[in-house]
């Protein structure tokens, strides 16, 4: 019979291994609690929509950082997922050698750059040479953020498409080219819209890369070429002032940047393992 | 056509390896000053006094150091762990939805974290567990043991090294679990099978892969050192931002991400921000070589049993 | 002739799909027994129901019985750990522990088991000699297991098996995957193995059987056809199913 050691030993440690999933589970229900608990009466129609006055008017908003981070978002990923999609692609389908390699390398290390030295870079080559921040650094530092991710994503998903499908392709007389844009890249698209609204909802939730670029801006903005208010740094600057009424209002600006972040990350990941389960 | 798609695919890679390559030159380009005005002492010097002209950086460099090894000795068995509960010891129902779960941790953004961090965590440890750690770890029936209680020690405010460390580890926690789950799993069935048929419980066959897996596991907590090297927003709301250069886990510090956070937008004097500009820069190699240190982890031992 | 395991009514499906259906074959102790059919017969799916292998596998459904030692291995009272240290396997594949040295492969089962250091060394050195490779491994118990040839890979992994000492030892077309010489080296052992253990080989090769076994099975999509004395059903076939197969008319 198998020693009652061993099995003690193999119950025990399953329960240790379970109890360590649920120590991992207790930071994300006491943040999601506290992030609503705090951050839901903060909300209002006015909240939403009007600027910032003075720090207890009750009739300030924070209607320029949602709209600023809309902006950065939309700037982001213009710049962003196009280019990050055609790293992509290059890899896929010319990347199966050593200079595919070395760039893949490049990608993950890109990927891994401490994002507030993405946006010490952009504050070098573009804030100081124009002297000033801007919406634009601001949305090229988040830009060089998706690049990299989407390309890596893209390629997981092009290289899952099955050969046959592209040698269908090929068998009626398309092109290389014609059968990556017509066929693989449709039948990839799943995995590179799940990549790009990843990352692109990951960077809407980045604080440092803005801090020397887009800086903050109190009102609304006009134009690329001014700092920008946006969420991530209003929530910054509000959580450090004494004022109460200001840290409410920090509360229901991340409120939304976490239903925001967080809601995307649930429906991306579980629609993708929802659809992974279909046969 | 054929050639010029892949020319102009080629072409737009190529500009974002050249990005890449910007990075570093570019920074390298901004910290030459500060280099030539420090040297070394930019990173071993202990007195940062930028209106006196000293730049010396250890506190910040420590402080990372410290934080990161605290995240890593925290996540890493914790980590570990979980991905055998999710691979091969949980219930087959349990593992896909807990899967979920634990990599949702990574879609909080880090501001979230720093600001639970401060209003939740914060007062948690000022409270009850600091105290406790003091008088029941560092000491014995109310003497002091020689190392620990030097290491539990500090002013007992919630912020600083330690709930840095424990606000990091939770962050990197998806990264190791994520990376070790895909290491587990790319053990090979027949080779779970040889364990099962010789007669072997299931933790005893969890622990034979966790064996084959060293190499992936290494790697997901390198890469979890990576990221908590970077990790900048977080830290700096509940750091204390007040650098200690004592391993005393309840005194405030700073770390690289935290100073430059901090101060980048204060500074005025070009030599002040080229010496932040240099800190930025060690922190992109810092990082750069420890992902590169995986990604040998993960090569290597594949070119063996092939 | 003592029946040790034997089958009743046993069907297993995977997921809506029937792959046996209904078995009843009582395995004779100490006596080699081969299991022969076309590819996808349901041979390999007999020989895992045997010692509870199908328990890995979520979408398996079994019924029936399996009675081993008195006790239907189904019920929810048996320890699958203790049945399968007592019933071993050998896979097609040989699939020693790659990240360890051939001692430590065939160590892993006792050292489980909890013997000794002392013990543990004498099993090694037992199984690897039963095994019948022990003079080409007895110079390097340290290294690696990946550095053997596949024939010699698979005799180790026989000789792991053999380390916990079970009572049936489960072959699972042990030698489609090596080269003639490797698989003559295997055939040579399994008449010595049959002295301590009951053997059982699924084998897709004729020839094989007829060489190998004392007992013959003969497994058509997913039933049993006929099974007996070797020699009996290679000479005298009763099915005719059975003698189409044998006379190479199809399969």
């Amino acid at each position: 019979m198998t020693s009652f050691w061993r099995k003690a030993r193999n119950h025990s440690f399953t329960l240790l291994a379970g109890l360590a999933c649920a120590l991992a589970l207790v930071p994300l229900v006491s943040i999601t609690w506290y992030v609503a608990a705090r951050g839901i009466p903060a909300l209002s129609w006015s909240f939403l929509t009007h600027a910032p006055t003075a720090p207890d008017d009750p009739a300030s908003g924070i209607g320029p950082a949602l709209a600023g981070t809309g902006l950065l978002v939309l700037l982001a990923g213009v710049l962003g997922i196009p280019l990050g999609i055609a790293g992509g692609m290059w890899l896929a389908e010319h990347g199966r050698n050593a200079r595919g390699s070395a760039f893949r390398m490049v990608l993950d290390a890109m990927a891994a750059t401490p994002s507030i030295v993405t946006g010490i870079f952009v504050f070098t080559i573009v804030v100081i040479p124009q002297g000033h921040f801007s919406a634009f650094a601001g949305g090229i530092a988040l830009a060089l953020m998706i690049v990299p991710v989407v390309a890596r994503t893209t390629e997981i998903a092009l290289r899952g498409v099955p050969d046959s499908l592209r040698e269908a392709g090929v068998a009626l007389g398309a092109t290389h080219t014609r059968t990556l844009f017509r066929v693989a890249l449709p039948a990839a698209r799943t995995g590179i819209l799940t990549g790009s609204i990843l990352a692109t909802a990951r960077v809407a939730g980045e604080t440092a890369p803005l801090l020397f670029t887009a800086l903050y801006a109190q009102q609304w903005v006009h134009s690329l070429g001014k700092p920008i208010a946006a969420l991530p740094t209003l929530i910054f600057n509000y959580i450090q002032q004494p004022y109460p009424s200001l840290q409410q209002q920090a509360w229901g600006a991340a409120f939304l940047l976490f239903v925001l972040v967080f809601g995307a990350n649930i429906v991306v990941r579980v629609s993708s393992h929802l659809r992974s389960r279909q046969p | 056509m054929d050639r010029t798609t892949r020319y102009a695919l080629g072409a737009l890679a190529a500009a974002i390896a050249l990005v890449f390559a910007a990075i570093l030159g570019v920074l390298l380009s901004h910290s030459v000053e500060a280099l030539r005005y420090s040297g070394f002492r930019l990173v071993t010097g202990t007195t940062w006094d930028p209106v006196n002209g000293s730049y010396g950086a250890w506190g910040f460099v420590f402080g990372t150091l410290v934080t990161s090894l605290l995240a890593l000795l925290l996540a890493v068995p914790v980590g570990i762990a979980v991905a055998l509960f999710l691979t091969e010891l949980a219930p087959r129902w349990l593992r896909a939805p807990m899967g979920i779960l634990v990599e949702l941790l990574a879609g909080v953004p880090s501001l979230v974290y720093g600001m639970w961090g401060v209003f939740v965590m914060a007062p948690l440890l000022r409270k009850p567990v600091e105290p406790w750690l003091d008088s029941h770890v560092a000491h014995m029936w109310g003497h002091p043991i020689p190392v620990l209680s030097f290491l539990f020690s500090g002013p007992k405010i919630g912020l600083g090294f330690l709930l840095a460390g424990i606000v990091l580890a939770i962050m990197i926690l998806p990264t190791i679990v994520a990376i070790s789950r895909d290491a587990l799993l790319a053990v090979p069935r027949l080779e779970r099978e040889a364990a099962y048929a010789l007669g072997a419980t299931r933790w005893e066959v969890a622990r034979n892969a966790l064996r084959s897996a060293k190499a992936g596991v290494f790697a997901a907590s390198t890469l979890g050192l990576g990221r908590a090297l970077g990790e900048t927003i977080a830290v700096t709301l509940v750091i204390g931002n007040v650098a200690t250069v004592a391993l005393r886990l309840f005194a405030p510090g700073q770390t690289i991400a935290s100073t430059l956070a901090t101060q980048l937008n204060e500074a005025t004097e070009p030599l002040f921000v080229s010496s932040l500009i240099a800190l930025a820069l060690i922190l992109f190699v810092l990082t750069l070589l420890v992902n590169l240190g995986a990604r040998l982890a993960i090569e290597r031992p594949w070119r063996r049993s092939a | 002739m003592k029946t040790i395991i034997e089958s009743k009514g046993l069907r297993v499906a995977f997921g809506q799909k029937e792959v046996l259906h209904g078995v009843d074959l009582a395995i004779p102790e100490a006596e080699i027994t081969a299991i022969i059919g076309p590819s996808g017969c349901g041979k390999s799916t007999f020989l895992r129901a045997l010692n509870l292998m199908h328990d890995l596998t979520p979408s398996a459904r079994i019924t029936g019985e399996v009675v081993f030692d008195g006790r239907n291995i189904y019920d929810p009272g048996v320890d699958p750990v203790d049945l399968r240290r007592r019933i071993g396997m050998v896979f097609q594949k040989p699939n020693p522990f790659p990240t360890m040295s051939v001692f430590d492969n065939v160590a892993f089962g006792p050292r489980l088991l909890g013997l000794t250091r002392d013990e543990v060394h004498k099993r090694v050195e037992e199984s690897l000699k039963k095994a019948a490779i022990w003079e080409e491994t007895k110079d390097r118990l340290r290294a690696p297991a990946t550095d053997l040839s596949g024939g010699q890979q698979q005799r180790l992994c026989i000789a792991r098996a053999l380390a916990v000492k079970p009572e049936i030892l489960l072959l699972d077309e042990p030698t489609s995957a090596l080269d003639p010489i490797a698989t003559a080296k295997i055939e040579d052992l399994l008449g010595e193995l049959k002295k301590e253990v009951t053997v059982v080989i699924v084998t897709h090769n004729m020839q094989q059987a007829a060489r190998a076994s004392d007992n013959t099975a003969y497994f058509l999509n997913g039933d049993l056809v006929e099974h007996g004395p070797t020699e009996r059903l290679f000479e005298n076939p009763k099915d005719e199913r059975t003698e189409a197969y044998i006379t190479g008319r199809f399969g």
